[in-house]
């Protein structure tokens, strides 16, 4: 059972570095540095928001809809940070808009937009979107740069 | 004892209080992307992310400047704790030692001897473990030392040192988070070092602590469980009674408690008292070892309350149930043996959340997994269970990066053929650009450093309009055809000309400052259109670098990597198989001991109907005799 219970470790390692060289490989042919920009999701800290779904535009088109399961809504509220879009845009200013619906805690739907604009540079461009909900007094959807 | 012995098992052992960063506090989005993952228990993912952070933070010339710089230490221990989760225990406390060896303040290398004391504890290497906590000198952070003094006792518990532990966990009391846990260690340690009654005195107080939360429910309920079979097993039954009281109706050990409770209650020749916890278990789920034990106990006290005629129906039902049992068995192994089981066990819908064994239990026409609760709560068969997943979830991973593959060879074979017959032409185009832009770059360059070498030897000629530089060749050639000649004419002509130069070298001579100074704004306004100039071809250069190592240079890795995703994929087959077969066989031998077990009680039920039937009629002989 034991040499069983090795070799089952040695396949996971392996997978483990193979995964890493497939990541890599497919950033370099898929999302190259120079155009690459990845979109990430985080819930401010503390904040009990029920998050349903997060849309997201860049310069007017869909690149991401996302519907959170609940597991997925814990492992945000624990701290977690979700890669929800990975894609190519140009050098340049470019336009976000952000579409944010959730629950309140009573049950009744909410919506929250935001627009904003970031700049890419030759080096791939990392954004991160950082929610909150109605009743946190925070700013609903904040962008930062990374 | 050996009940006893059975359910006290090992002492309790406590995940990890303290989490990494999290929220507001998080710097680096990757290191957060490997904590969305390890939370959801997408160890896999979590590790894969976390190792690449890791790997391209240690190649770094100036890693300070990285943001995974501010979690270093968390994400060290972190790899630790994803490891571990993942079942990958070779591996675990490698990227904890590599903190615990580097140039670390006392604080952190503390955490990282208490983190690998853990992980070896968690192994059973408790050598390595006595060793890692012996180098916790100094400063511990605060978060964990409740946690560490725990681990300790636990050490000494499992290296055969219970008067240790003892005296570790006796200072614990007051530490409210770890109440429970502390309370029931104790009374195990006691118990180990042979204070029996100070056991079970430790052992009453763990069972009556307050409990908000359903972890802390349980353990009160396992102190209480644990010290009613005690007391039940000294003869003690109306304390028995009174601790499996305690158990809470819902919990996990409230089968077990209702059928001690019940034997306590018969031990003491209180059968009527001993059908009240009976009577609720054999409601329940008919699988349960202790609820089919309940249905039999049940006319057993009917019997030893001369109720022959309600024994002999409760020993019907017995036997019924047992033969249904028998039935669900049989079929269970048969279906176990079809390959049903292992089938029903990785249905992707079935694991979306924790219950999801309970789920199984219940689905219809899904014989294989009636009595899966009772294999789960053996660690091993859990362990054997959680590989069998994890090697199912290669082999998906494996399939789809061989398919990953092949559209990568797809990508590049298509932009090469896009690309190839477009280059020479755009490479040819771009040459004649790039020395055109050189050229104009060469001649801003030489005019820059002409107006430079102006401002120590002045050279208003240089400044000469092209009109002046025209009037002036005029007056030279105009001199020249005069010549050295006296007579008047020539003589008012070269004056005139003399004049005319003299009026030009006035201007230049004069003008020379403001000249200078335009010429210096304009070569200035040039530099912006000449900078965007170089920085669109910077940009071109690039985007024709980027078109070539879209499709040129892969083919080595992606054959490579296509023969170790083969091999992979066939040694997980081959382990799954493996892995397959023997959780089955587990799976069959305890079925068939279930199976005999129920098979001895069935005779039972049968000897109590056919006996009870007996002793019903002589009591009715009797009667009717008197």
């Amino acid at each position: 059972m034991r040499g069983l219970d090795e070799q089952i470790q040695e396949i996971k390692s392996d997978s483990l570095r193979m995964s890493a060289e497939l990541s890599q490989l497919e950033e370099k042919l898929l999302y190259p540095s120079g155009t690459q920009v990845a979109i990430f999701v985080e819930i401010a800290k503390g904040d009990m928001m029920r998050l349903d779904a997060v849309r997201l535009q860049i310069d007017g088109q869909l690149v991401a809809h996302y519907i959170y399961s609940a597991k997925e809504l814990q492992a945000l509220r624990k701290g977690g940070v979700q890669r929800i879009y990975v894609g190519n845009v140009a050098t340049g200013d470019h336009k976000l808009a952000v579409l944010v619906d959730g629950k309140l805690e009573g049950g009744a739907d909410f919506s929250r937009t935001g627009e904003f604009t970031f700049r890419k540079e030759v080096k791939p461009k990392l954004v991160g979107l950082t929610l909150a909900g109605p009743r946190s007094g925070n700013t609903p959807i904040t962008l930062g740069d990374w | 004892m050996r009940a006893t012995r059975q359910l006290i098992g090992l002492a309790l052992a406590l995940g990890l209080a303290v989490p990494p960063a999290t929220g507001g506090d998080l710097k680096d989005l990757y290191f957060g992307e490997a904590l969305y993952h390890a939370y959801q228990g997408q160890y896999f993912d979590a590790l894969q992310r976390l190792d690449t952070e890791l790997a391209q933070y240690h190649v770094l010339d100036e890693p300070k400047l990285d943001t995974l710089h501010y979690h270093i230490n968390d994400a060290e221990f972190s790899v630790g704790d994803f490891e571990l989760d993942y079942r990958m225990h070779q591996r675990a406390g490698r990227a904890i030692k590599a903190v615990l060896e580097g140039a670390v303040d006392e604080a952190v290398r503390n955490e990282a001897a208490f983190r690998l004391a853990r992980i070896h504890f968690q192994k059973g290497q408790l050598d390595d473990a006595l060793q890692a906590l012996a180098r916790i000198k100094g400063t511990v952070p605060e978060e964990i030392k409740g946690d560490l003094e725990f681990l300790r006792a636990n050490v000494d518990m499992a290296t055969g040192q219970p008067g240790e532990a003892v005296k570790v966990l006796s200072q614990l009391r007051s530490n409210e988070r770890l109440a429970g846990f502390v309370a029931y260690n104790l009374s195990i340690a006691l118990l180990q070092d042979g204070r029996t009654q100070e056991a079970i005195e430790q052992l009453n107080k763990a069972g009556q602590l307050p409990a908000d939360d359903p972890a802390a429910l349980a353990i009160r309920d396992k102190s209480n469980l644990v010290l009613g079979t005690m007391l039940f097993e000294s003869g003690n039954f109306e304390r028995a009674k009174q601790a499996l009281d305690r158990v809470h109706l819902k919990g996990p050990f409230s089968n077990q408690a209702l059928l001690r409770a019940g034997w306590a209650q018969a031990s003491a020749k209180q059968y009527d008292r001993a059908l009240v916890p009976w009577n609720i278990l054999v409601d329940r789920e008919p699988t349960d070892a202790a609820v089919q034990e309940a249905i039999l106990a049940v006319p057993h006290a009917y019997a030893s309350l001369n109720l022959h005629g309600r024994a002999a129906i409760g020993y019907g039902r017995a036997l019924e149930l047992f033969s249904n049992q028998v039935d669900r068995v049989d079929a269970s192994i048969r279906s176990i043996r079809e390959g049903q089981f292992l089938n029903a066990l990785i249905r992707e819908e079935s694991r979306e959340d924790e219950t999801w064994v309970i789920r199984l239990r219940n689905l219809p026409d899904a014989p294989e997994t009636y009595y899966l609760m009772e294999l789960m709560a053996s660690h091993d068969f859990q362990t054997a269970l959680h590989n069998y997943l994890d090697l199912e979830d290669l082999r998906s991973r494996l399939n789809t990066w061989k398919t990953s593959l092949d559209a990568f060879d797809d990508i590049i074979r298509l932009r090469g053929q896009n690309y190839e017959p477009l280059l020479p032409e755009v490479d040819a185009q771009f040459r004649a650009l790039d020395s055109r832009i050189r050229l104009r770059l060469e001649q801003r360059k030489h005019l820059a450093e002409r107006l430079q070498a102006m401002l120590t030897a002045p050279r208003p000629d240089y400044l000469a309009t092209a009109e002046e530089q025209i009037a002036g060749e005029r007056i030279a050639l105009v001199e020249k055809r005069l010549g050295n000649s006296n007579d008047p004419e020539s003589l008012a002509l070269r004056q005139r000309a003399t004049r005319l130069r003299g009026a030009l070298t006035w201007r230049l001579e004069t003008e020379y400052n403001d000249r200078l100074t335009a010429a210096y704004v304009h070569l200035d306004e040039l530099k912006a259109p000449l900078d965007a100039l170089d920085r669109r071809n910077d940009a071109f250069v690039r985007t024709r670098q980027a078109a070539t190592h879209s499709y040129v240079g892969y083919d080595v890795q992606i054959a490579r990597l296509r023969e170790r995703v083969g091999d992979g994929l066939q040694r997980v087959d081959m382990l799954i198989a493996r892995q397959g077969h023997m959780i089955e066989t587990v799976a069959i031998n305890q079925l068939e001991a279930r199976r005999e077990r129920l098979i001895a009680q069935q005779t039972e039920a049968r000897f109590g109907v056919a006996d009870s039937y007996d002793r019903a009629a002589r009591a009715q002989s009797d009667a009717g005799g008197r």
